[in-house]
């Protein structure tokens, strides 16, 4: 465990690192971005915690199993979205015309607003889930490891 | 002796590599084939309704492909947990 100096910086950076993090996710089908850098982004957030508390103190908080669950539950939505459109093709993107997600930016360089893109804000919800559960359990299994304790289940 | 032959089979090797990959430059931003780029480009933004176009090609054309992306995130997670977790088992009877 580091200073307290540094775990009070990190408890105050970490709900900024969060909303960056779900910017991204929220924001990939207007800017750069999308689920997997953004969910990078948060975990980045999850290694500093991991850095300046002892992976101890994290594991009280981070359940394996409940990352197991949050994970799988990405995965799921995201093979159920892709199914959903299965009636024209696979990965079809049927939301696209309909209220939910569906408006069509003019042609060109244009700002966008959120409520556009279909099925592909649904997917980087899914996946972002899914890459900040998944990168999560690695690295506090990883330091679990180094430092001779076991996950509990 | 074995050493120069050596030497000189890589010298082959490189050349031969390199002249290869001389061949297949083109200039900046002119491809081979761009009939997909052009289509992509021009009818992205109505037919997926995002402004991000390499967004609405990872997620929407190259759909299949992200999912073999998740799936290799998958087992790389589902490796590493198979492979670090070191839980004890519970005794029979307590």
């Amino acid at each position: 465990m580091l200073s307290k100096i540094v775990r009070t910086v990190t408890n105050e950076f970490m709900l900024f690192i969060v909303v960056f993090g779900l910017y991204i996710i929220a924001h990939g089908h207007l800017t750069p971005g999308g689920g997997f850098q953004g969910g990078a982004v948060i975990v980045s957030g999850v290694v500093m915690l991991l850095v300046a508390f002892n992976s101890q103190e994290l594991k009280k908080t981070l359940r394996e199993r409940t990352l197991s669950i949050m994970e799988s539950t990405g995965a799921l939505i995201f093979i159920a979205l892709a199914f959903a459109g299965i009636g024209a093709a696979f990965f079809y993107n049927f939301l696209v015309g309909t209220p939910i997600f569906g408006r069509i930016p003019g042609p060109g360089p244009n700002p966008g607003d959120i409520w556009t893109g279909g099925v592909i804000p649904l997917m980087n919800l899914a996946v972002g889930l899914k890459v900040v559960a998944g990168l999560s359990a690695v690295v506090l299994a990883m330091a679990l490891f180094s430092s001779g304790e076991e996950i509990e289940e | 002796m074995r050493k120069v032959v050596g030497l000189i089979v890589l010298l082959v090797v490189i050349v031969f590599l390199v002249s290869g990959m001389l061949r297949l430059i083109h200039p900046f931003g002119y491809p081979d084939a761009s009939d997909m780029d052009d289509y992509i480009i021009q009818n992205a933004q109505e037919e997926t309704g995002s402004n991000n176009v390499v967004t609405s090609v990872v997620f929407d054309y190259r759909g299949f492909d992200t999912l073999g992306e998740a799936t290799i995130l998958f087992t790389a997670v589902t490796g590493v947990l198979l492979l670090l977790r070191t839980e004890k088992r519970r005794k029979e009877g307590s």
